[in-house]
């Protein structure tokens, strides 16, 4: 049962079929409010720029122009299998959030996008991660290569603890023997992006880890935009900070999407409610449903993702 | 919760106890070091002058001399020591901290464990009939090998030790920024330990600057400067044994001041060792 349950919903994903204009049975009240939507999309068209790029938190499943997509992704530690067969869509330039309960495989799903999970001993991985129609796990894909393009943010802020905040963001390109025709520029380009060039442009030279926790995220966000980077892959950036910093993380997350393809995971279903166009619930290695944000939270279609966004499980 | 005043009153005197004896057992463990360096400073100090540094021992009956020649020649030993020790050493250590979950790596490690227990003098023994008989002469060369061999445990498993010591987090930044795996490890798992790994082979080289034992029939011993590494050469350790056991009362005062240099020696290596890790790393 469970098997159908998840092919039915993978398939919903991978064609696109705009669901959050199904109706749900279970909701009636709310029946009405995607026709709601809709109109608003259509109606907030005069100039063609919006057209083509409707409000960010308005882009229905069926207008999403996928950067990457799984496609049928297994990933195993050894004999236990962690994802048990995914497809999902990445949005180009828009925000995907992943929540589910503790163990259902955000993270390693996160890891897979950018060949990172194979990192650790007696990971093996199953399937396809299409990035820009080009399978990163073909056998002549360079996975050095797919991680410059697919950039990562830790759960933990972990920024070189021998090297100064300047260091630190020039890493990336100086570890990888990239000749720096503008150093001075490209930190503060990255310090800037991050909205960090204003509280450390004068220490510079001081350690990446003298910074606060929250900094040091920001920080660690700015060595990965220094690669330019295509995609960015978030993996709870916010669980060891304070309110505050991840406020600030937050924002920074609506201004990158501008410019980047964001994945985050997330424990905080009130996180991904504030910064995500899409949400993908994962329970158990599986997906269980994908939508627009708005609508997982508002009505979802599968009791475990009301369950589960509702506390009463995970 | 409320065990009762009694109770209270016992852990205190529990915890009062247990810290007095903790408190004991510190200060018994320092008796020896103290007095230890107490008495090689009173008694070595005296022995102590320009001369000792830099002329060569005078002829029985004659007053005054120096240990120049055993003083440079255990730093040349140790240098030897060290330039056929660390390298290998680190590598090795480097192999069993990335790859050492294989079965030979396994094997590298316990044979590492086994070679730092292996006793000095037999390992002086070892190298005497491997180069001493070939080559057919004592030498600064054959001690300085017999103490890289000493080393070269230490420095492995330290380098090992501080390597696992650096948060695997550190590489997978790295690896995220698409960093090939060699350069992770060198330039980011290598580099943030390598303050750490400079500790521990400085202390490994303070250890093998005191050694005799390996030394007695390899580099054996040189009444006079030597030139080059294959000659005799003469070394403060083996100098000590032979002016401690000699019958002259003037070659025991210089013993005693060889013995202060010694210890001297292996202070402002660890010191030196320190510093300038910690200079390097401000620097940065």
């Amino acid at each position: 049962m469970n098997m159908d349950f998840s092919t039915s919903l993978s398939k919903t994903a991978a064609q696109k079929n705009p669901d959050d204009s199904a109706p749900t049975t279970r909701e009636p009240r709310t029946a009405s409010e995607p026709a709601k939507l809709e109109s608003v999309d259509q109606g907030a068209a005069p100039s063609p720029e919006v057209a083509s790029r409707p409000r960010w938190d308005e882009v229905s499943v069926s207008q999403v122009t996928p950067k990457m997509r799984a496609e049928e992704l297994h990933a195993s530690f050894g004999s236990s299998e962690v994802i048990k067969g995914i497809s999902l869509p990445i949005a180009e330039k828009l925000v995907t959030a992943i929540i589910g309960p503790s163990g259902c495989g955000k993270s390693t799903f996160l890891r897979c996008l950018n060949r990172m999970h194979e990192v650790v001993s007696g990971a093996t991985t199953k399937g396809k991660v299409l990035l820009d129609k080009q399978d990163i796990y073909d056998r002549d894909v360079d996975p050095v290569r797919v991680r410059g393009r697919v950039g990562m943010v830790f759960q933990k802020p972990n920024p070189f603890p021998t090297m100064s905040i300047r260091d630190n963001v020039l890493a990336g390109l100086r570890l990888n023997g990239v000749k720096l025709k503008d150093p001075d520029g490209q930190v503060e380009k990255a310090l800037r992006a991050v909205a960090l060039w204003d509280e450390v442009k004068d220490g510079l030279a001081k350690a990446g880890t003298s910074l606060s926790g929250g900094q040091q995220q920001r920080l660690c966000i700015a060595r990965a935009l220094a690669l330019e980077p295509e995609v960015l892959l978030m993996d709870e950036p916010c669980s060891a900070l304070d309110p505050i910093a991840t406020a600030r993380v937050e924002e920074l997350i609506h201004e990158l999407r501008e410019t980047y393809t964001i994945v985050i995971v997330t424990h905080n279903m009130q996180q991904a409610a504030r910064v995500a166009n899409f949400t993908a619930f994962f329970y158990l290695g599986q997906l269980v449903e994908y939508n627009r944000t708005q609508v997982i939270f508002t009505r979802p279609q599968e009791q475990r993702t009301e369950d589960y966004i509702t506390g009463r499980f995970g | 919760m409320n065990l009762g005043a009694a109770t209270y009153v016992r852990r205190n005197l529990v915890d009062r106890v247990v810290r007095t004896l903790c408190v004991v057992g510190t200060v018994v463990a320092l008796i020896p070091l103290f007095s230890v360096l107490y008495y090689v400073v009173v008694r070595g100090i005296g022995g102590i002058n320009l001369d000792f540094f830099t002329e060569l021992p005078r002829p029985v009956g004659e007053t005054g001399g120096g240990m120049g020649h055993a003083l440079v020649g255990t730093l040349k030993l140790v240098g030897l020591a060290g330039l056929f020790g660390i390298p290998p050493g680190v590598l090795a250590g480097i192999y069993l901290a990335e790859l050492g979950g294989s079965k030979f790596g396994q094997a590298v490690r316990f044979a590492a464990d086994v070679m730092s227990g292996v006793p000095s003098i037999t390992v002086g023994l070892f190298v005497y009939s491997l180069v001493v008989v070939t080559t057919k002469q004592f030498s600064a060369l054959a001690g300085g090998i017999a103490l890289a061999i000493l080393m070269l445990p230490m420095v492995t498993r330290t380098t090992e030790e501080l390597l696992k010591l650096v948060p695997e987090s550190l590489r997978e930044a790295a690896l995220g920024l698409g960093v090939p795996k060699w350069r992770a490890t060198l330039r980011v798992m290598l580099r943030t330990a390598l303050p750490g790994i400079a500790v521990g082979v400085m202390l490994s080289v303070a250890r093998v600057a005191g050694e005799t034992a390996p030394l007695l029939f390899t580099a054996f011993n040189n009444r006079f400067w030597s030139t080059g590494v294959m000659e005799q050469e003469a070394s403060l350790p083996v100098n000590i044994y032979t002016y401690a056991v000699s019958p002259y009362e003037a070659w025991h005062e210089q013993a005693w001041a060889a013995a202060l240099v010694l210890l001297a020696t292996v202070l402002i290596l660890n010191i030196m060792a320190r510093f300038l890790v910690r200079t390097r790393v401000r620097a940065r």
